[in-house]
């Protein structure tokens, strides 16, 4: 055995020996391998995000093979029998062909649109727990920026890769977002024009849809996320609270070997899910919706869920029509032009907003938690439930089949619900926040009774006391998120070292670059 | 390394784990030759990959199990002023005097580069299609070799084709049928029902009327229609349109009536529109004639 395995040894060590003659890298190479990795799930996020855009990268490079992007009317012979011998555009008889005649092509393709899910929804989380845990704040703001640029852009992508097939569901899709575009203030006629090329459905759609799906937006997607993870590794990640954990530290695993063998088992499992989605769970079957004929449309006709909140407004906006100025302002320009504008342009700006609104201007290493903004988290939670009613109203008509309430019924209700909803949950979550600062509980489930109860006066005075001497007494112990961390620029005192570093005890042992800390690790 | 030292085995559970995972891409590889069909395929691959994620968990988790928890110092923050100077100074420094007013001028000619680079997307809609307000307030009706109303295949219509209470898709004639702007409704109703706004008492041909199948609130086509109630029903945002009264919404989004085609008939018997729908088809945008 032993043997065998030192000639390996012996390989790996003169092959790394030759290459760092040339390269020098064995000094970065070692500070590469001891970077540290916070523990907890939420963490992961991100790096689900990533991997399942390396499914689609992968499994869209086999797509495009076997993919033909044409309008073109041509003739489909294949094993799908009730489409054989029909003349059909490229993009849907292709797509047929990949789904029935392309040995193991109908799993690449499901894995491939399964794998678009995961994306968004990665990202979406990961979204969140940036900002209930106030991540966005100073010194990571042009990364909440490029994160939310890059949700734009899988959106965009992954609406452009749907439409892409050529079939009745998704050409229905691409004329509403034709009228979306009509309905940009001025410009929209022209807008919609120039895309599509003429009226709708135009000629070159799916040609035009092609370039951007399989290479401008993923190369930007490359860019960006090239971009979001050198900020990260420069900046070094956030951490949660905890003993020892500070601004100006960050506690957790080694990249090597701890976390990156973790991380591999994340990537593995992430392509585990979208390959066996792909091979088990049937998607988008566009052989059942048929080809896109504009004169025709499926019943349900019901959006995918990243964009169907944009359906659910269009949905309850109620028709206002009116003239101004010699233009008429189209209905459909306030639910799916002005509500998605608002909504990013609220994303992007969000780190100035919450900076406005809390007046915090400090750097921030260590994650809040969500008790610690009650404004920000409850600004957080109406805001989800005000989208998340916007998607249960694009499937309206599963509440009539399932309530045998009339249309009329359902929409007044989605309507009341998505006016005052909000409102009732951004308040509970308020009082829970609230609640959950004063008590110390370490979540909303363990809030006892009397601790739900408002505390006024006297009593709110002897509790905030009383744990003021509990802080006092265990030391410097950073408490939620709450370390002081005075930035180099206001002490006055300049180091390169991220300002000044509190003294807990561990000072004497910072010469080296990472040292080993204490026993067993906490388990988050 | 002594012979005499015990040496530990691999941690069993790892092992099978990669073991199982490279038998099942070896039988991906078998179904693959033998054609099993989709789920065979995906359970192998992705289950092989399931295991080895399995794997590469558990041996996280070992390794994990013995090594401590370790601090980095962060190490990142504004630099030192004086560095930072220095660095500003660098970047600033002018050989050749007034450079403000040379990255000026550079940054027009970039502008300028911007600007002419727009004209090309002009051809994503070549000139020779026609203005598009003019494009989306008239339909092929308005032209007289379009007038005919025909099936999809291009065969002519007769009133009498239709039942009371059927509906039919019909197109302009001589025209693409996949252009959506032609799609019609054509729906047979008794006569003695219908309540069409006033002037438009004589744009139904025996109980048969003509609306635009798309809808005015996001151009999806109204492909519902209920008989006994006699409306119709948009699939995509469930704008309701009553068919006897010159389909005005009466539920949902939908801000106009879906437009109404004046019909009539040729010599032959055949249906022709009188002229194009009474107003523009599909979504509304900012030029809408008021």
């Amino acid at each position: 055995m032993s043997m065998l395995h030192r000639p390996g040894k012996q390989l790996l060590r003169t092959s790394l020996r030759k290459a760092d003659d040339r390269l020098g890298f064995a000094s970065v190479g070692k500070t590469a391998l001891s970077k540290i990795f916070p523990d907890h799930w939420s963490f992961m996020l991100g790096e689900i995000a990533l991997y399942s855009f390396l499914v689609l990268v992968v499994t869209g490079v086999y797509l495009t093979v076997f993919f033909e992007p044409s309008s073109a009317l041509r003739v489909y012979h294949g094993h799908y029998a009730p489409l054989n011998g029909q003349e059909v555009s490229g993009a849907f008889a292709s797509t047929v062909e990949i789904s029935w005649d392309v040995r193991g092509g109908l799993v690449i393709r499901q894995a491939h649109h399964w794998a678009a899910h995961v994306f968004i929804g990665a990202i979406v989380l990961h979204l969140c727990r940036i900002y209930f845990t106030g991540m966005f704040r100073k010194p990571r703001e042009m990364n909440w920026v490029i994160g939310v640029t890059m949700l734009v852009l899988a959106i965009l992508n992954a609406f452009a890769g749907y439409s892409l097939p050529d079939d009745l569901l998704s050409g229905t899709g691409l004329h509403i977002f034709y009228t979306i575009e009509e309905a940009v203030p001025w410009l929209g006629d022209w807008l919609a024009f120039l895309t599509f090329g003429g009226p709708f459905p135009g000629r070159y759609i799916i040609e035009r849809l092609y370039p951007l799906h399989i290479f401008v937006v993923p190369a930007l997607l490359a860019l960006l996320i090239t971009l979001h993870m050198g900020i990260l590794i420069r900046q070094k990640h956030s951490h949660f609270a905890g003993p020892g954990r500070r601004d100006a530290n960050v506690v957790g695993s080694r990249m090597w070997p701890s976390y990156a063998l973790r991380s591999m088992a994340l990537l593995f499992a992430v392509a585990a899910v979208c390959v066996l989605a792909g091979g088990l769970a049937q998607i988008n079957p566009v052989w059942v919706w048929g080809d896109f004929k504009s004169s025709t449309i499926t019943s349900p006709s019901v959006a995918d869920w990243y964009i169907a909140w944009i359906e659910g407004a269009l949905r309850l906006w109620p028709p206002t029509e009116f003239h101004v100025l010699g233009f008429d302002v189209p209905t459909q320009f306030w639910p799916a032009v002005l509500l998605p504008g608002l909504t990013f342009g609220l994303l992007w700006l969000w780190p100035w907003v919450d900076r406005r609104i809390t007046g915090d201007r400090g750097t921030h290493h260590i994650t809040g938690r969500p008790r610690e903004a009650p404004v920000r988290t409850a600004i957080g939670v109406a805001a989800l439930t005000f989208y998340g009613l916007l998607l249960l109203a694009s499937g309206e008509e599963l509440l009539v089949e399932w309530s045998r309430w009339p249309i009329g019924t359902i929409r007044a209700i989605l309507r009341t619900a998505v006016l005052s909803l909000p409102w009732v949950t951004g308040a509970i979550a308020y009082w829970l926040a609230r609640s959950l600062q004063r008590s110390k509980a370490e979540g909303a489930l363990r809030l006892s009774a009397a601790q739900l109860r408002p505390r006024h006066g006297e009593q709110q005075q002897e509790l905030e006391e009383h744990e003021e001497k509990e802080i006092r007494k265990t030391g410097p112990v950073p408490a939620a998120g709450l370390t002081p961390y005075e930035p180099a620029e206001h002490s006055g005192s300049v180091s390169g070292n991220g300002g000044p570093v509190e003294s807990d005890g561990d000072r004497s042992l910072s010469e080296e670059t990472f040292w080993l800390k204490r026993g067993p690790k906490e388990r988050r | 390394m002594s012979p005499v030292q015990k040496k530990e085995s691999a941690p069993k559970s790892v092992v099978v784990c990669f073991g199982i995972g490279a038998l099942l891409f070896a039988g991906f590889a078998v179904a693959y030759a033998l054609d099993l069909g989709t789920p065979v395929l995906g359970a192998t691959i992705g289950g092989g990959l399931a295991f080895i994620a399995l794997g590469l968990a558990i041996w996280s988790q070992l390794i994990d199990d013995k090594e401590p928890e370790y601090v980095e110092e962060r190490n990142v923050g504004p630099s030192p002023e004086e560095e930072f100077d220095t660095f500003h100074e660098a970047l600033v420094t002018e050989p050749v005097p007034r450079a403000r007013v040379l990255w000026g001028m550079f940054g027009l000619s970039m502008t300028a580069l911007g600007g002419a680079a727009l004209f090309p997307l002009r051809s994503f809609y070549p000139s020779e299609g026609g203005n598009p307000d003019d494009l989306l307030t008239h339909t092929a009706f308005a032209h007289p070799r379009h007038r005919h109303l025909v099936t999809e295949e291009g065969v002519l219509i007769k009133p009498d084709d239709l039942e009371i209470g059927e509906v039919l898709t019909a197109f302009p004639s001589n025209y693409d049928t996949r252009v959506a702007e032609g799609a019609t409704l054509l729906i047979r109703v008794d006569p003695s029902d219908l309540q069409l706004p006033a002037g438009r008492e004589t744009w139904a041909v025996d109980g048969v009327v003509a609306y635009s199948k798309l809808c005015t609130h996001a151009g999806c086509p109204v492909g519902l229609y209920a008989q006994e109630s006699n409306q119709l029903l948009c699939p995509c945002h469930h704008s309701i349109f009553d068919v006897l009264r010159g389909a005005p919404c009466i539920e949902g989004p939908a801000p106009h009536p879906l437009p109404q085609l004046p019909l009539g008939t040729d010599p032959d018997g055949y249906l022709v529109a009188r002229g194009d729908f009474s107003g523009p088809v599909g979504a509304s945008w900012w030029g809408y004639p008021a």
